[in-house]
Formats: C-alpha cells, structure tokens, sequence
C-alpha cells in the first residue's frame, strides 16, 4: 500500500505519523514545495519575537524523525491529480502514483488587488522565507503598516510589537477580528492595542501604495496616507485547491470531504485548511483553517487510509490568541444561535469579558477577553453536548464558573 | 504496572493542601493560583472535587500542539509540557476539553499535571485519601475518559 500525502503542514505530519502507526508495512511519501523541514506556521510570530530560533517552529523535535518512521519526505509541487490513473504529477513533469491520497495543502495568504502591492516592502507573513524577510525590515522603531486586524494580523502585530516597530493596523471591518470576536471584546481589544501604542484604524482600506520614495506611502481610502519601510499583508487565506481543476474532485470554498474526510474520489482524502468538511455547529460545510481542527482531520483521515473506519464529528471553530498581552478566544457558535439565550461579564475597565452562547440547556458558543484559566472547558461543555441542568442558570448568575460546571456535569459530586 | 491519580470529591474536605502542596513542588513557592490541580466548591451540593488532567489517552494537547512540546513520558504516561520548547501559543488550553492545560502568563508557557514524575506531591499531601495514586486500572477515570470517548469525538482511535 503506498499512501501519498500532499502538503507537510500540521496535517500532513500528523496524518504521517498516525499512518505509521496503523499500517505499519505500508510505504508513505509526504510532500512539501518548500525548501523546509516540515514546520509550524503557528510558532513564526514567536520566531519574529526572537524568543526561538527556526528550528523552534519545526512540527518535529528530533531531525531523524521522519526517517526513523520510514517516511520519505519529498519535495516538490503538485500540478495535477490523475484520479482515475491515481498518479501525481510534480512540477518537475514526474509523475508519482499512490493507492490513498491525503491532500493537505493548507492555504494561502490573499494578496488583495491594490496597485503598488508588488513591492519588496509588502509582505506576507506566512511562510519561513516571509518571517526572514520581515525579519530584515522591521527593525526597532521602524514604521511598519499592517493591513488587516484578523486573527493573523493580530498574532503578527504582537511580534511585531515585541520588535520595537512602530506600529499602525489598517482593518476594513469595524473591528478587530471580526470573524472571531463579537462586537464587545473586539472593540476592548481595539482599546487595549491603541492603550499599548498601536494605532487601529477600523473601517478604512488600502487603496494603494507608492514604492517610489525612500519609503512606501501607502494611501487609504478616507484620503489619508501613511508612511511605512514594510507593509504587512494580513488580508486572510484562501485554500489551496487550483492544482484540481480537472481532476473532477469536488470543491466549493475548500474540498468537499465527508464525515471521513473522503473527497468525491475514491481513495483521495482531504484535511486541514484546505478541506471543506461538516462544522460541528451548523451542520454545513465549512474550511476551519485553525490548529486543532488540522491534528483532528489529520489523524482522522490517516485512519481511513489505514482503512480503519473513523468518523470525524465536525470541527469545532475555536480559537486564541494574545495581542499584546491581552488573551482572547472564541468556541462555536459565539454570535448565538437562533431562538438561543445568552449571558455575559463585562468589565471594559480591567478588559475582562466572558459571553456564554446557549440553545436551550446546551452551551453552544464563547466569547472569552482576559481569560486563560481552564479555557478548554467551553470546548468541552459545547462540543460533548452536555445538558447543563441546574448549571444553566448558575452560569447564568456568574458565567466564570464555567470548570465547575463542567466537573459537576461530568464527576459524581 | 501505571498508576494513575484517583480523586475522590467524597472524601475531600476542600482544606486545599493539594494545591499548596502542587504549586510548591511545581513552582517553587505556595501560590494555589498556579496549582496544576484545582479544588472547585459546590456549595449547593455542600461538597468539594479535586480535578486535574486525567493523562487522557486522547491526548488533545498533545496533538493540537504545533511544535512537539508536549510528549508522554514512558515511566508514568504522563503528558508532560517541555518548557523550553513550548513557544506560549495557547493552542493546547483550548483543544483540551477538560480545561486542565492552563497558560500561565508570568512564564509566558503552559502549565499542567505532570504526575510528578511519578510520586504526586498532591496525593502525599492529601490528608483524607480524596486524592490516591494507583494501579490505573482500579480508578475511576474510566469514566472520564468513557465520557471523553463517547460525548467528544471518534478521531482519535488509534
């Protein structure tokens, strides 16, 4: 059995390892197209910071890993799936077969249509070769622009802030994190970054960017311009799905793969940022680009190559992140629920806020500011469909004690 | 043979030497706020339960973490977070569903029960027997677990 994974991100490791693990005879092949040992995206802020070196963000600790596990690591660029012959070609013009295939090709950085964008000083941050190329221009006390306030923009601007750079957010929503953060704590995180000398500027977009000068000058769209030696590019991602065309795999935003994460075609899986599977809150098909949900699919899927039937139950969106010291984090359904009810702490002053989403007796969502004790629990309450009972409306009276309804739902007391 | 820490709320008076006894282990001084396992009040039920990870074989922090920071240590099947690797992502403190993976902002890292490398400072400090470490299959953490298992995800078969 050869099984072929497309993509070395954090999906694409662990579906190998777990493979490894349950079909241990079977040949495996992980490909990645960058020059790299297989890393984490999620650790480049902490490398930007300083606080590791490059090989802090590698996804395996011992550099014989992979060869220890008899896994061939690859590199090289798909260009197209051959589903009916099972064969891969790589950009090179080889062709590679396989008997399953993962695809974990992850996602992309938008590079929105702004005149001027193709200047060295624009940057993404996505990649190592990104991190080392910020890592060139933002020196301390240089004015570095920062377009989009998502939950990207927000983990860069902490490492960016850590630089000494001066530092100014362009977000064309009205507020920060608006696809993570309702309307509360994403304005106390607005508060709180201006409060820590970032400038937020929500509800203005870049409209274009002169590379002529010593500097860019980056106009936005109330008139206004700004100033920069870099401008970061942190306008979302988009699932790298084009080396399909053709190959008849379903796709809408991401791959459409089912409980098992099984494509439309036999033999072919997907997981990670590039799979469009159920979401565990709504029932429809969504790409979650976040960590947690990547391991999930990753083991997940490696299960059913391994043929050993395994039914993925739908991510759970979540997320966390630090901006500047301030933890914030978000589970499920965090903009509530039809026909729903909701309770909340707010304490705009100390920056601490806790929104409980409910659908009758069941948590369904979160929305957390300052909070960093037991955290997990809400994914745990949410994601077990645990009847509250009596601990609705004791969660109701005071939404932090959110552990002891989960120890209390789930020990006899 | 592993053993495991077996908690008892029955037997728990709430007198918090566990996490007196945790946190001077773990960090050097008495600071229950940075205890690795927690005593919640139920004053409606009049009663007190210890809680702590349970070393899940699921395992959800381990596997959520983007840089190989959390492994299982082989003598106790602790899953135990390596400071100098564990780059303060937070990632671990939301995938776990029972809340037990903490981050602690003074060392910018996260926190969770290790076992001790096997000799609980907790279970010793217990002076009731709400908190014991035994032979892991005459715990109750099956139940845990059985809950984890069947209320969280099938994913995690291996």
């Amino acid at each position: 059995m050869q099984h072929v994974i497309i993509g070395n991100g954090p999906a694409g490791v662990v579906a190998a390892d777990t493979l490894r693990k349950a079909d241990p005879q079977a040949s495996i092949i992980l490909l990645g197209d960058e020059p790299e040992p297989p890393y984490g995206r999620m650790a480049i802020p902490y490398l930007l910071e300083g606080n590791i070196d490059e090989a802090g963000t590698h996804l395996r600790r011992d550099a014989d890993h992979f060869t220890r596990h008899d896994i061939e690591l690859r590199q090289g660029r798909v260009t197209s799936v051959d589903t009916e012959a099972s064969e891969l070609t790589l950009d090179g013009g080889d062709s590679l077969g396989f008997d399953h295939l993962l695809i974990a090709t992850g996602s992309r950085p938008n590079r929105p249509p702004i005149p001027g964008i193709d200047d060295p000083r624009v940057q993404t941050c996505w990649t190592l070769a990104d991190a080392r190329a910020i890592a060139q221009l933002a020196d301390k006390d240089a004015e570095v622009v920062l377009l989009g306030a998502g939950f990207i923009g927000c983990i860069v601007l902490e490492a960016l802030a850590a630089r000494g750079v001066k530092l100014t957010v362009v977000e064309m929503a009205d507020r920060m994190v608006a696809r993570m953060l309702d309307a509360n704590a994403g304005s106390m995180l607005g508060t709180w970054c201006e409060q820590h000398g970032v400038s937020v500027r929500t509800g203005v977009s870049v409209t274009g960017v002169d590379g002529s000068g010593e500097r860019l000058d980056v106009s936005l769209d109330d008139g206004s311009s700004l100033p920069a030696q870099l401008l970061i590019l942190a306008a979302g991602v988009r699932p790298n799905i084009d080396f399909l065309d053709g190959s008849g795999i379903e796709t809408d935003n991401g791959i459409l793969v089912d409980e098992c994460l099984h494509t439309s075609k036999p033999g072919i899986f997907a997981a990670g940022d590039v799979a469009q599977g159920r979401d565990f809150s709504t029932g429809h098909r969504m790409v979650h680009a976040i960590q947690p949900v990547a391991a999930d699919q990753g083991r997940c899927a490696a299960m059913n190559m391994a043929v050993h039937p395994t039914a993925y139950p739908g991510g759970l969106a979540m997320n966390v992140l630090s901006t500047l010291g301030l933890v914030s984090c978000s589970f499920g359904a965090w903009d509530g629920v039809d026909g729903g009810d909701s309770t909340q702490l707010l304490d705009r002053e100390r920056f601490r806020y806790l929104n409980l989403q409910f659908a009758a007796d069941r948590l369904v969502g979160a929305t957390g500011i300052g909070l960093t004790e037991h955290v997990g629990a809400l994914r745990g309450l949410i994601q077990s469909r645990q009847r509250l009972g009596p601990w609705k409306a004791r969660l109701q009276r005071d939404p932090t004690r959110i552990m002891e309804a989960l120890v209390g739902c789930s020990v006899q007391l | 043979m592993q053993r495991s820490l077996v908690l008892d709320p029955k037997k728990c008076t709430g007198c918090m030497q566990c996490e007196m006894a945790c946190s001077l282990e773990n960090e050097g001084y008495v600071v229950p706020a940075r205890s690795r396992i927690r005593v919640f009040a139920f004053h409606d039920e009049g009663r007190y339960a210890p809680f702590t990870c349970t070393q899940c074989s699921e395992a959800w922090c381990l596997h959520a973490c983007p840089v190989e920071a959390i492994t299982i240590d082989a003598s106790t099947g602790a899953k135990v977070v390596h400071d100098t690797v564990c780059v303060g992502c937070k990632v671990c403190t939301i995938a776990c569903p029972f809340g037990t993976i903490n981050y602690a902002s003074n060392s910018g890292k996260v926190i969770k029960c290790d076992l001790c490398g096997g000799e609980p400072a907790c279970a010793h400090a217990c002076p009731t027997g709400a908190i014991t470490y035994q032979d892991a299959d005459q715990t109750g953490l099956d139940r845990m677990r059985r809950w984890a298992g069947e209320s969280l995800s099938s994913a995690t078969a291996q």
